[in-house]
C-alpha cells in the first residue's frame, strides 16, 4: 500500500467522522433552538391550573400533560407486564436451560427482537379483530392492549441483558452459595441475582426507553390525538411520540407545531437519560 | 476447551437439582416464562397467516399482485409497496454502509486516540434517538432544504433514505465494532511484529478476516431499515407508486400498514395488510436466521492465522 493510498483512506475516515458530527450537531442545535424557548410554565398544562390538570378535574387543551401522562402510564403498565416474564425467562435461559432446549428457546427471543414494531402492532390489531368475532363484540384497541404489545416488544431486551449479566458472574462466586450450605433457590436469590443486579437494571432502563419511544405499535393499538388523561385500561390514550407524529402531519396552528418541538425535545431527553443510566450501570459493572 | 468443561461442572454443582416443592414451583414458573416467549412468536406468526389466508386464494391473489392500489376501485395491489420498501432499504444501506465502515476504521486506529471514545459515545447515544424524532427533525430541517434546492414537495425517497441511513448507521458500526474488537485484540501484536502500518493492518489484515462480520453488519442494517415505519411514513410522501427518481414519492410496506389502518378503519383492505405484515415477518425471519449463521461462525473458536 502506497503512502498516498494510506493518506487517502485516513482522509476518508476523517471525512466520515466529521460529516456525522456536523449532521448531528446541526440537527441538535435546530431542535434546541426551536424547542427550548417553548419550555415554560404553560408547556405542560396550557392555561389550566396545574393542580386541576394533574388531578384530572379539568381537561388540558393547550399543553403536553395528557400525552406525557399517557406515555408514563403506558411505560409503567408495559413494564409491570414485561419485567417478571423477561427477567424470569432470562434467569431460566442463563441458569437452567441446557443443550437443545437452550438453543430451541433462545431462537424465539432473537426472532422477537427482529420483528418490525409495525408487525407487532398489526398482531395487536388482529387480536382485537379475533376477540370481536368471537367472545367480546365490543372489544376495541386500548391502553391495555397497547401496553401488552409494547411489553412483548421490550421482552427481548430484558431477557438478553438478564442472561448476559448472569452468565458473566465469576464462577468462583457461584460456588459461594453451595459452600455456605445454601439451598439452590437461596443461592440464586441472595448471591447470583444481587451480583447481576446492575446488568439487569441496565437492561430495564434500556427497555423502558424503548417502550417510551415506540410509535408504530401504539398507532395500531389505541393511541389517539385527543383522549385527555388516560382514564382506564380499556380506554384510548395519548402519548408523546404519537403527538409528535400527529402534529407533524397536521398542525392547525403554530402553537401545535411548537408543542411538537417541545415534545420531541422531551422524548429525546427521556430516552437519553434512561440510556445514559443504562450505560453507567453497565460500565461500573465492568469495572468492579 | 478445558476451561469450558470446568465451567460446566461448576455450574451443575451449583444447581444440581431443585427438590423442595416451593423450589420446584419457582423453577416451573421460570420455565414457563421462557416458553411464553416462544409461544408469543408462534402466535404472532399464526395470527398473521390466519388473517392473510383469505387474500391468498387464487382469485384474490390476482388483485393483490398488482401494480395499482385503488381500494375504492377494488384494486389492492401491494407490489409498489414491496418495491418501495426494497428501494428505500437498499438505498439507505448504500449510504450508511460505506460511512459505517469508515467510522469503524476511524475508531480502530485511523483516528486520533482521544477522539475514539467520544465517537463511540455519540454512536451509542444515536441508538437511543426515537425514530419519530429523527423523522420530525428531518421533516422541518431536511425537507425544506430539499424543497428549496430541487422544488417539489421535498417529501421524497431521497429525504427518507438520507434520514434512514442515519438511523441504521450506529447499528452497522456497533456490529462491525463487535467483530473488529476480538480480532484486533488477538492480532495486533502480530501486525506490529510484521511491521504493518495501522492502515495496512486494518485494510489488509483485519478487514479480510472480518468478512462475515461485514456481511452480518449489512444484513442487520438492511433488517433495521426495512422494518422502520416512522421515517418513511413521515418523509417519503407515501404515494403508492414506484418512484422513478430520488425526488419522487414512495410508499413502504410498513408505512402502508400504518396509513391504511389509521385512516379508513372499516373496509375489506385488511386482508392485504396482513399479507404485507406476513411479508415483513418473513423478511425479519430471514434476516435473523442468516445473522445467526454469520455471527455463530465468527464466535466459534478458530486457530489464529
Amino acid at each position: 500500500m502506497s503512502r498516498a493510498q494510506a493518506g487517502m483512506i485516513r482522509f476518508v475516515c476523517w471525512l466520515a467522522a466529521m460529516t456525522l458530527v456536523i449532521v448531528l450537531g446541526v440537527a441538535i442545535v435546530f431542535l434546541c433552538r426551536r424547542g427550548l424557548p417553548i419550555i415554560d410554565s404553560r408547556l405542560l398544562f396550557g392555561d389550566t391550573s396545574w393542580w386541576l390538570a394533574v388531578s384530572g378535574q379539568r381537561p388540558v387543551w393547550d399543553g403536553l400533560w395528557p400525552a406525557l401522562a399517557g406515555t408514563l402510564a403506558l411505560v409503567l403498565l408495559a413494564s409491570v407486564l414485561a419485567l417478571p416474564v423477561g427477567i424470569g425467562a432470562g434467569i431460566y435461559l442463563a441458569e437452567f436451560a441446557r443443550g437443545k432446549t437452550k438453543q430451541l428457546l433462545s431462537l424465539p427471543v432473537e426472532l422477537l427482537a427482529g420483528i418490525p414494531s409495525i408487525v407487532m402492532g398489526l398482531f395487536g390489531f388482529a387480536l382485537i379483530l379475533l376477540l370481536r368475532r368471537s367472545i367480546f363484540h365490543s372489544a376495541n384497541t386500548s391502553l391495555l392492549l397497547a401496553a401488552a404489545i409494547i411489553a412483548l416488544l421490550i421482552l427481548p431486551y430484558l431477557i438478553t441483558t438478564t442472561q448476559t449479566a448472569l452468565q458473566g458472574i465469576d464462577p468462583g462466586l457461584r460456588l459461594t452459595g453451595p459452600a455456605l450450605g445454601l439451598s439452590q433457590s437461596h443461592t440464586l436469590w441472595h448471591i447470583l441475582l444481587p451480583a447481576a443486579s446492575r446488568g439487569i437494571l441496565g437492561g430495564v432502563a434500556l427497555a423502558l426507553g424503548r417502550a417510551a419511544e415506540d410509535t408504530a405499535v401504539i398507532m395500531l393499538t389505541g393511541v389517539v390525538a385527543s383522549a385527555g388523561l388516560p382514564s382506564g385500561l380499556t380506554e384510548k390514550f395519548e402519548a408523546l411520540p404519537f403527538t409528535i407524529y400527529y402534529f407533524t402531519a397536521q398542525h392547525t396552528c403554530s402553537r401545535e407545531l411548537d408543542l411538537a418541538f417541545a415534545a420531541s425535545l422531551m422524548l429525546l431527553l427521556l430516552t437519553w437519560s434512561l440510556q445514559g443510566s443504562a450505560l453507567l450501570l453497565q460500565r461500573t459493572l465492568e469495572r468492579s | 476447551m478445558g476451561r469450558g468443561t470446568k465451567q460446566k461442572t461448576e455450574r451443575s454443582a451449583t444447581f444440581s437439582r431443585w427438590r423442595q416443592p416451593n423450589e420446584r414451583l419457582l423453577l416451573a414458573g421460570l420455565r414457563s416464562c421462557a416458553w411464553l416467549v416462544a409461544l408469543a412468536v408462534v402466535l404472532i406468526f399464526l395470527f398473521l397467516l390466519y388473517f392473510s389466508l383469505p387474500a391468498l386464494r387464487p382469485e384474490s391473489l390476482k388483485t393483490l399482485l398488482n401494480w395499482h392500489w385503488r381500494p375504492y376501485g377494488g384494486e389492492f395491489g401491494i407490489l409498489p409497496m414491496v418495491v418501495g420498501s426494497l428501494l428505500l432499504a437498499v438505498s439507505a444501506l448504500a449510504l450508511a454502509y460505506p460511512l459505517g465502515i469508515a467510522l469503524c476504521l476511524f475508531i480502530h486506529g485511523l483516528g486520533p486516540r482521544i477522539l475514539r471514545r467520544p465517537l463511540r459515545l455519540i454512536l451509542h447515544l444515536m441508538t437511543g434517538v426515537p425514530t419519530v424524532v429523527y423523522g420530525f427533525i428531518a421533516a422541518f430541517l431536511l425537507v425544506p432544504m430539499l424543497r428549496q434546492a430541487f422544488h417539489g414537495s421535498g417529501f421524497s425517497w431521497l429525504a427518507a433514505s438520507l434520514t434512514l441511513s442515519l438511523l441504521i448507521l450506529p447499528t452497522i458500526v456497533l456490529m462491525l465494532n463487535s467483530q473488529f474488537e476480538p480480532l484486533r485484540a488477538r492480532l495486533e501484536t502480530s501486525f506490529v511484529a510484521l511491521g504493518y502500518s495501522p492502515e495496512q493492518a486494518l485494510l489488509q489484515g483485519i478487514l479480510p478476516l472480518a468478512r462475515q462480520g461485514l456481511l452480518a453488519a449489512a444484513v442487520l442494517g438492511f433488517g433495521r431499515a426495512i422494518g422502520d415505519t416512522l421515517i418513511s411514513l413521515m418523509l417519503a410522501g407515501n404515494a403508492p407508486l414506484v418512484p422513478e427518481a430520488p425526488l419522487d414519492s414512495l410508499r413502504t410496506l410498513t408505512a402502508h400498514i400504518a396509513l391504511v389502518l389509521a385512516t379508513d378503519a372499516q373496509s375489506s383492505t385488511y386482508q392485504s395488510l396482513f399479507v404485507c405484515g406476513t411479508i415483513l415477518f418473513g423478511v425479519s425471519l430471514l434476516v435473523n436466521l442468516s445473522l445467526r449463521r454469520l455471527t455463530r461462525s465468527i464466535l466459534a473458536p478458530e486457530s489464529p492465522t
